[in-house]
This record gives C-alpha cells, structure tokens and sequence, in this order.
C-alpha cells in the first residue's frame, strides 16, 4: 500500500502571511489540560546551500535551496511528553482535571512496548526514542488534539537549514570536529547514552542537540540521487514506501563525521530485527534507539482536509 | 574453603551436573535420523499462533534448512487464520498447511504434533506442560517460548518430559534467547572461567512500560475472555516476574552455574488496579539466597512514567560484570579498569540463532539441545519469586518444587469456569500477602 500524495501546501507556506503572523522568538507550547509544555523557536524564510562536496556522496551536488519560514522544537522531543500519549493511564494521570478529552482519547496509541524502549539510558529530560516514523506522525496527531496546532515533522531541507543556523561549514559552528563536543553527545563523550536534552550548547538560532543526542526524523523519503533534481523552494520528497526515510543529525553513538549538518541517515528494516512477533511492529524499531525527532509548526495552519490527509494516512504493514 | 577452592568446587558441581545431562543421553538406545538429505524435508507444526508464535514460525522457516510448516493449531480460528496469512506473505512455498491440517480446539495441538518433526510450542504458558509432554510423547524436537510452567505441578512435568526427552535424544530448545546471545556467551563463559572472581553478589531488572491489554466482549464466556487476555491471569502467564523477568533470573542462575535454595520479596499492584488487569502484580522484589550464602536481587514492575530498566549487573570478588539484551558484556576489576567490552553493533539476531542452532543439529542428526531443564528451574524460580511476593514469606526450593498447587481449571472448555472469577463490579481477587497461602494458590 502507497501513502496518499500529501498536497504541498501543508508543507509551503505563503510568504505575506508569514510577515503578518510569524513571531520572531520562542513561545511555549502547552500541552493543554496537562502541566506539560514545549518550546519552539521561529525560523525565519531564507536560502541555503544545501548537501557537502566533502561528505558522502548522498549529500551531493550541493543545491541551493530556499525555505519559508517555520516554526522547529528548540529540543528533541523527550519521554515527559511521549509518554502521556504513549500510554493511556499515564496521561490520564497528567491531566490537570483526571481526564482525557474524548477527541484525544480517540487517536491511535502506540502498542506498548514488551521491551523497555529507553534500553537503560534514562527517561526524565532524555529524548523519546526508537519510534517509528508513523509513530512520530502519530504523536505530531496528539499533539494536534491537544493544542489545536498543527505540528509535523521538519522536511529534511527544513531540518538542514535550521541545523546550519547560517553556518555553511561542516556543524553549525564551523568545520572544527574539535569543537563537536561543546555541542553535542556523541561517540567520543556520551558513554553510549543519550543525555538530558539542551546540556550542550545551542546553534546560532537557540536549538539544541542538533548535532548529537539522537538523530532525528524527517518528513522525506530518503533518496540518495534526490539532491540531483531536488526542487529550489521547499524541496521534500513525499515518503509512498515504508522504507527508506530520511534520519538526519547524529546520535550518541556516531562519529563526528556522521553527526555533520549534511550527512544523512536511510532507515532500514534490520532497525526491526530485534521485534520477535509477526506481523512486526508499526511503532517501534527496537534496533534503532539512537532515533528520535523534534517537531515543526508551519507558518500558517493547513486546512482541516490536509491536517486529516497528513494524519490519518494508515500505516503501510511491515512484513 | 577459602575462596577459590569454593569458587572450584562449584565449577565442579556445575561440570557434574552438565556430565549428567550427557551420560543420560548416551544411555539412550534410539537412533537419531538426521535430515541431510535435500528431500529430506523438516516438517514443522506451529502450535498456538499468536504474535510471537508466528514470529518463531517465521524464524525457523528463515534458517538455512528444507523446512516447511505443515500443521498449525490454536485454541481460536481468527488467530490461526491471521497467522497463516501473514506467514504466507513471506513465506508462501515453505508453507504446506492444508485446511485439514489447522486444528482448533484445547486439544487441537495433538493433532498438529503428529504431523510434524519438529514442533514450535507458542501457546499461553500455562498449557506448556501438556504440550510438551505431548511432543516428547510422540518423539518431536521441540522449541518452546519461555516461561515454560506457571506452577509447580506444571515444573514437575515439564521436569520428567525432560528426562524423557534427553533419553530419546530430541532437541529442545527453550526461547530463553539470551542463551544464544553472543555478548552474553562470551561474557558469562569469563565468568565462570573466574575472570572477576567468585560472584558474591547480583542485581537482575525488568522495570518497563507494561504490556497489551485485551478488552472484553460482550459475547466472551470468561474462559474465553482470560485466554484472550491471558497476561493478566496466573493459570496462563504466571505473572509478569514468571513471564518477562524469568529472562534477567535465567541470567542470575546461569552466571551462579545453580538455583537459589529459597527466595523472599515483596510486591503489589500500585498502578495497574483496575478490572482490565485481571489479578497479577505490577512490582515484584526479591532476594534470592544460593547455597553457597551468596544473595542476588531482583526487581521487576510494570510502571508508566518512572525510570526503566532492563538488565544485569554481577558482583566478584575480584570485580563486576554488567549485561544486557542490547548487546552490552562488560567486566571491570574492583580499580575499575575495563576487562573486558563486547561490542554492541552489528550482532545477530538471537531469536533468529537459536532456530539455527537447533534446525542445524536436527538436520546433522545431531543431539545438542537440552534445554528444558534449565528452563524449567529458571520458571520455578520466578514462580518462587511469585509465592514469595503473594504471601510475604520465605519460601525454599524444595518445599515449593513439591507443591501441589496447580492453578489450572478442572475442565477446558469455553462454558468451563476458571478458578479465579471477577466480583460484581468485575474486579478479581488478588494475593494479599500475610492472607495468602502459596501452597493452596
């Protein structure tokens, strides 16, 4: 089964709206009903070159791309707020008046998890993760039932250049591996863990752990030739199939190299070998806990017919 | 004894009892038929054909072998047709499973038995005794999920097919799959060759999430509804320190190379309370004290929005040890110097190992698999565990191994009662320890 085609427009944004709403700072986004919040920074429209002529050779040609401006999570998403939508009687137990709103209620929760999905690196302040890309959607569809704002993953053009903040070097600070660390967890100081998220250093736009902690999900297909006809504004390639999607940013346990602004991540379904059932899981890749996800809100909300196409597209089963 | 006298005794003791395994097979008189030849297919019956049934299925028809799958069976027809469904995606020209050959019913699985050499027992845990009696009956090699029992008569069962099951040289193995796990291979055999010393000490984890609920029908008898959501029933899970946690308490006992000689603990039900949870615990602490004196400790609970954790840490004289399933084997000395660091990328699969460890020996003719006995007293011990938390006393191996308090309804039948039954408000009734009495469950 294909994924419907999701009309661009969910996606794009229109630039006059965008100087009349668009917010140049953070806000805090409540989690309605609950004690919970996250915080999300603008990102304003501009132009970037996007890919690397010294990295893989999926990051090329370098192109330059132009996005609208958007709103992106100052943090990976943590476990304090995956899990209320992860499990029903732990939500229940945040919300402010014991209850869950009936079109809450109503979404499609994850299946629990037989296995403990933070695999021992630690929950409070730690990124959620090992989820599936339609179980990020999923949570992006909370999220939406709560706060009645649209929220989706970054586009991987959108990730990129808010990753680079301005930066056309290697990281968002230049090209110097050496100063990786002052900004993100990963191989050579994590000790194998993901971290508290926004111990490190921001970026020049006040995002944090772009580089480290965990890689995250995009929105796109992974296509390793996509850069060779990728369009120029608002670029994403529509995932149709499960496998692959694009990952970007490093994790805990990556290389320097691997954690660069440009370098990109394919998904792959040994990422499931660890789920002993059939049929496997839509929610989970047990073998992927170095994945998570940080979410964006576009500058003008989609309409009601491509929030519903963008959410409630079923998930294509897993063999 | 000082130390490493005792620490070589055990290892002797542990030797013995492995040479008793081995000299009971070559007491045996039957031939083992091997399965080299390419016509020579390895017929497999799947019986009870849930998710992590048709997961086996899968795994055994991935091995390398002339596998096919011949027979299925399962108490419920929906789970057996979603089954074969999604094998077929896969696995379309290993299965030949004809309408007459997918049996349903409580005995549909002696059926499926005859049919086939080689038997995956996947059912809810409570019927693992009798189906495995069964297939050892009828001289099949059996893989079998953990936990294996979920009470004592059903340990003694599992304990005497085993011994009939080593005297006609049938492979068993037992999905306790941190047994076919490299890092834990590796990791527990510089254990045992003393590499930190005599283990003195341990702790052993499963504190997650909590799993699966099914909700009841209106047109579910209770029979059906507690095999449906048999998680949450004793007679068929064991509760979730027999179920899940028997994996970290399997580790403690192979590391210690034997079985505690009694266990005492501590558990409730904190969180999941309500009528959808049936009547077992969601936290369980124990202790569980081996012969030579020394204690490891374990924990387990199904808790949402707390610290998880699932894994092993072992305590030497000369030093520590830390496992867990995600590939993780390290031994440090007590200056803290690493010793010892498996690798964690890029590693098999071990629930996928041990179908090819098994399906490799039967098809060589081989007998290398005899893993019923450590799987029962790994269940036992969880069991133990259970009695422990339920009645709050200190129970010993001996007095529970003999007890006569099977938890089994007297009929199987979908209008037949279980023992246990919701009250009016359709909550069921739970141990209350200091109330409860283990040996009357």
């Amino acid at each position: 089964m294909y994924r419907k085609l999701i009309s661009l427009s969910i996606l794009a944004i229109s630039q006059l709206t965008l100087h009349a709403t668009q917010d140049t700072s953070s806000y805090t986004q409540a989690i309605n009903g609950t004690n919970l919040s996250f915080e999300m920074k603008a990102i304003p429209k501009g132009k970037f070159k996007m890919g690397s002529e010294s990295g893989n050779p999926d990051e090329k040609p370098v192109h330059e791309v132009e996005v609208d401006g958007f709103w992106i999570g100052v943090h990976e998403i943590t476990w304090d707020i995956f899990e209320p939508f992860l499990y029903k009687d732990y939500e229940v137990s945040q919300s402010i008046d014991g209850e869950v709103p009936s079109n809450v209620d109503a979404v499609t929760r994850p299946t629990k998890p037989y296995l403990d999905m933070t695999f021992g690196m630690g929950k409070e302040g730690h990124p959620a993760i090992a989820m599936t890309h339609y179980n990020a959607i999923q949570f992006c569809k909370w999220l939406y039932e709560r706060t009645g704002v649209f929220y989706r993953l970054p586009t991987e053009a959108e990730w990129e250049y808010a990753c680079r903040a301005g930066s056309i070097g290697d990281y968002c600070f230049g090209d110097s591996a050496e100063e990786l660390e002052e900004y993100a967890w990963y191989l050579d100081n994590s000790d194998g863990k993901t971290h508290p998220v926004g111990t490190k250093k921001p970026n020049a736009w006040g995002l944090y752990d772009m580089h480290g902690n965990v890689s995250e999900w995009t929105y796109d297909q992974y296509d390793e030739n996509f850069y060779a006809s990728s369009p120029s504004m608002n670029p994403v390639n529509e995932p149709k199939k499960l496998y692959a999607h694009s990952v970007r940013g490093g994790a805990y346990d990556d290389e320097a190299f691997d954690a660069r602004a440009a370098s990109r991540l394919a998904s792959d379904p040994s990422w499931k070998q660890l789920d002993p059932q059939i049929p496997k899981s839509n929610w989970w890749f047990p073998e992927a806990p170095f994945v998570g996800f940080r979410v964006v809100k576009p500058s003008v909300q989609p309409s009601k017919a491509e929030i519903d196409a963008y959410y409630n597209t079923p998930p294509i089963i897993d063999k | 004894m000082n130390n490493t006298s005792k620490l070589q005794q055990q290892r002797r003791d542990f030797l013995k009892a492995s040479a008793v395994i081995a000299g009971g097979t070559m007491l045996s008189s039957i031939p083992l038929m091997g399965h080299s030849s390419v016509n020579d297919i390895i017929k497999i019956a799947l019986v009870g054909c849930g998710g992590r049934g048709s997961g086996a299925a899968a795994q055994a028809l991935s091995t390398k072998f002339n596998v096919k799958l011949v027979a299925m069976a399962d108490a419920f027809r929906d789970q057996l047709d979603n089954s074969y469904k999604d094998l077929e995606e896969n696995f379309k020209e290993k299965l030949a499973v004809p309408e007459e050959h997918k049996f349903v019913g409580f005995d549909a699985y002696k059926k499926a038995i005859e049919l086939a050499d080689v038997v995956i027992l996947a059912s809810s845990p409570g019927f693992r005794p009798d189906h495995f009696e069964e297939a050892v009956k009828q001289g099949k090699h059996v893989f079998m999920e953990k936990p294996v029992a979920v009470d004592a008569p059903g340990i003694r069962k599992v304990l005497a097919t085993a011994e009939e099951a080593k005297n006609k040289k049938l492979n068993v193995v037992v999905g306790l799959q941190r047994r076919y796990q490299k890092n834990y291979r590796e990791t527990i055999k510089r254990i045992q060759d003393g590499e930190i010393g005599e283990i003195v000490g341990g702790q052993v984890y499963w504190n997650s999430g909590g799993v699966w609920v099914r909700e009841r029908k209106p047109e579910q008898t209770e029979m059906e509804y507690q095999m449906r959501n048999w998680f949450y029933f004793n007679w068929l899970c064991g509760d979730h320190i027999v179920e899940q946690h028997v994996h970290n308490i399997d580790i403690a006992n192979w590391v210690k190379g034997s079985y505690p000689v009694s266990i005492e603990g501590t558990g409730s039900r904190a969180w999941r309370t309500g009528k959808d949870y049936g009547e077992i615990y969601d936290n369980h602490s124990i202790e569980m004290t081996y012969a030579d004196g020394s204690v490891i400790y374990s924990q387990c609970r199904h808790f949402e929005g707390t610290q998880n954790r699932v894994d092993e840490t072992f305590f030497g004289t000369k030093g520590k040890a830390y496992l867990s399933a995600g590939n993780a084997g390290k031994l440090w000395d007590h200056q803290g110097n690493l010793l010892f660091n498996h690798p964690t990328k890029s590693q098999a699969n071990p629930y996928q190992t041990e179908h090819d460890e098994l399906f490799e020996s039967i098809s060589k003719g081989e007998y290398n698999h005899w893993d019923a006995e450590y799987g029962a007293k790994s269940t036992l011990t969880g069991i133990i565990g259970r009695y422990a938390t339920y009645s709050g006393k200190v129970i010993k191996w001996d007095e529970a191994l003999n007890a006569n308090n099977s938890l089994m309804p007297e009929t199987l039948d979908w209008d037949a009662k279980p023992k246990i039954l919701p009250d009016e408000n359709g909550l069921y009734p739970y141990a209350q320890p200091g109330l409860f009495n283990w040996q009357k469950a």
